[in-house]
């Protein structure tokens, strides 16, 4: 095959056959891949090495505190939308060992693992997921401090993205301006197509090594039908998605609501579990816990991620600051939507409906903003 | 960020739950300088870390004071600790009282219980410049006569320093003759012009709540009044989320706050 220079912004056409050769490629610049696979019934991110480790012809069901996998029927490897994992979970470990440290006489020195992270390339991030990504880089490298941990993992990250053909009825992204069709940040974005002149993806180049790779797997340039096609699926995608959630405002929305009732009948529902912040992919609280071994000698500090819906987040001496359920909902809710903007520039919600989904009662972070704007104290005395 | 060694210079048993810690860089480093206010993450080894304010005089930064009150598993260890001992320090971090901006003001200390620790840098550094301020006021609250803190300095300092120091105890106890009752029932007597002064407040919330009342009823504007607040801290620099105090985190965005900017959420239930 002869290599044909490709430049960021330009779209080609890859055959379904030919996609291992877009891992092979990634594979052969020293990426360890990255992808969604099915595991214990659900879409998994995982380490991937063949196109046949995803999951083809699977598509999921999701509602609130429900989530299905089953066949759909054709052999699409991508026809589903987001599961429990996030990609946070590779930029931000659920569990890492910040330092050792060792005793010397009275005294103690720390040691940091420095050693370098592997270079990583995540294969089908979508829309909502990129920025998510997005969203943590916010949070981790562009304030007064950077994360040292966040910035080691995401510098060396390839990322193709996915346009979404199908979504669940979760899905809020179009609400949150995210997808369906992926905006800024990837490296190739991928739109699949399976109709009457075969199965293959159109292939867009976002940088330069993006363009780079796809230079290097068998490929014809997109013509005006392969371009229309694609805009097809993120259309349709468009269309589809039932779920919404009204933005305008909402910082002061819920700034002016923080005594509203709904708070109370949400929390009467709310078992406080933390799934919901656990499979956000913005989420970003964590506690950290010291430890020793036996003898005493040497002691590790080790991150966790955490929740603010636990007591002990928000303990100092004498009690929790939260300690009633509708307090720790409305932190959630309150700094996911509004003070997150404050805080970094953004919403802290990309509308990937994973909270909807992984609510063991269901409960629903589009409607409880609903139910607040309709009953916008604020408003009412306004 | 990593602990840094600080070996324990001095010990002191300040009361029967309070202590305070002299810290000197164990490895011949020179000691962050530090504005009155700020506070440092104080680490036990394998035992855990918590935040604890400066308590020293921020003109000589040799070293780290820190007075803290035993009430969890890291503050307890800490007192088991003896002089030559090593702890790990992270900081110094977050906001200082504004004492540079308030040159030419009256100023107006309240202090409730440990809340004295983290405003003795700011005394410090008041009464380093004494010249440049007109009256200089601490009221100060202790639930006893025997929870007074620093009382050699506060002696010290109204002797030396015009400082108009008024205490008062929750319960009299032995001889004592002074005020009882909570602090902010010392406010409407007290001597500062309420026009162009600048109140610096650490205490507990619940009485941080009706100190910014007494001053607002003596005419004290907003925006000269300025709290320390607490909330439960990991990490110091932003990134753990449990400091969060509305939009801010209390750990970056304070402890010192102006009242004015918190206003909407302080006072509300749970925040």
């Amino acid at each position: 095959m002869k290599e044909i220079a490709l430049k960021a912004g330009d779209t080609v056409v890859v055959a379904r056959g030919d996609l291992q050769a877009l891992l092979d490629a990634l594979a052969a610049r020293d990426y360890t891949l990255i992808g969604p696979t099915v595991r214990d019934g659900a879409i998994a991110y995982c380490e991937i090495r063949t196109v046949e480790d995803l999951p083809a012809g699977w598509e999921d069901e999701q509602d609130g505190g429900t989530y299905r996998l089953h066949r759909r029927g054709d052999g699409r490897l991508f026809g589903f939308t987001v599961g429990p994992h996030s990609w946070k979970q590779f930029l931000y470990p659920p569990v890492l060992k910040l330092w050792e440290a060792r005793r010397n006489g009275h005294g103690f020195t720390v040691h940091r693992d420095e050693s370098p992270q592997p270079r990583r390339a995540f294969i089908g991030v979508r829309g909502c997921e990129l920025a998510a990504i997005g969203v943590q880089d916010q949070v981790f490298l562009h304030g007064k401090y950077v994360d040292s941990t966040y910035q080691a993992r995401r510098e060396g990250v390839f990322i193709v993205a996915v346009n979404c053909g199908h979504v669940v009825s979760t899905c809020f992204c179009v609400s949150m301006k995210t997808g369906p069709k992926v905006g800024k940040g990837f490296d190739i974005a991928l739109t699949e197509i399976l109709d009457a002149d075969g199965h293959r993806f159109v292939a867009e180049a976002g940088t330069a090594r993006g363009a780079e790779v796809l230079a290097a797997v068998p490929h014809r340039p997109a013509d005006a039908s392969d371009r229309a096609a694609a805009e097809v699926v993120s259309a349709n995608a468009e269309q589809a998605m039932k779920r919404s959630m009204d933005t305008e405002g909402i910082r002061d929305l819920l700034y002016n609501n923080a005594e509203h009732p709904r708070w109370e009948a949400v929390a009467n529902r709310c078992m406080t579990c933390a799934n919901c912040t656990m499979v956000c992919p913005t989420c970003f609280c964590h506690t950290v816990e010291d430890v020793t071994d036996l003898s005493g000698s040497h002691a590790e500090r080790w991150r966790k991620w955490d929740s603010c819906f636990t007591m002990e987040f928000s303990y100092i001496h004498g009690g929790s600051v939260r300690p009633s359920a509708s307090a720790r909902y409305r932190q959630w809710m309150t700094h996911k939507l509004a003070s997150w903007i404050d805080q970094f520039g953004t919403s802290g919600c990309v509308g990937c409906g994973r909270c909807i989904t992984w609510c063991p009662v269901g409960i629903d972070i589009t409607e409880e903003v609903r139910a607040i704007r309709e009953t916008d104290r604020a408003a009412e005395e306004g | 960020m990593i602990p840094q060694p600080f070996r324990i210079r001095q010990f002191r048993q300040e009361t029967h739950d309070t202590f305070t810690l002299e810290l000197e860089p164990a490895n011949g480093a020179a000691p962050a300088a530090f504005q009155p206010g700020q506070f440092n993450m104080v680490y036990v080894f394998g035992v855990g870390e918590v935040p604890i304010s400066i308590s020293s005089n921020p003109a000589s930064p040799r070293l780290f004071m820190h007075t803290t009150r035993e009430v969890g598993t890291v503050t307890k260890a800490m007192r088991r600790l003896k002089k030559g001992d090593i702890v790990g320090v992270r900081g110094p971090f977050g906001t200082p009282w504004p004492v540079e901006d308030s040159a030419g003001s009256d100023i107006v200390i309240v202090a409730g219980g440990i809340g004295l620790a983290p405003l003795r840098p700011a005394l410090y550094a008041l009464i380093n410049n004494r010249d440049r301020y007109g009256r200089i006021v601490l009221l100060y609250g202790t639930r006893s006569p025997n929870d007074i803190l620093y009382q050699k300095e506060l002696k010290q300092w109204r002797a030396e320093f015009d400082l108009e120091v008024y205490v008062t105890v929750d319960r009299a106890i032995g001889s004592w003759r002074g005020n009882v009752g909570v602090v902010t029932q010392l406010i409407p007597k007290a001597p500062f012009d309420p026009l162009s002064s600048v109140a610096f407040v650490c205490g507990p919330e619940v009485m941080m709540r009706f100190t910014v009342q007494e001053l607002q009823r003596r005419g004290v504007a907003e925006d000269k009044i300025y709290l320390s607040m607490e909330r439960n801290m990991k990490c110091a620099t932003g990134f753990c989320g449990h400091c969060q105090y509305g939009p801010t985190f209390v750990c970056k965005n304070g402890p010192v706050f102006r009242f004015d900017r918190i206003a909407d959420i302080f006072g509300k239930r749970e925040i």
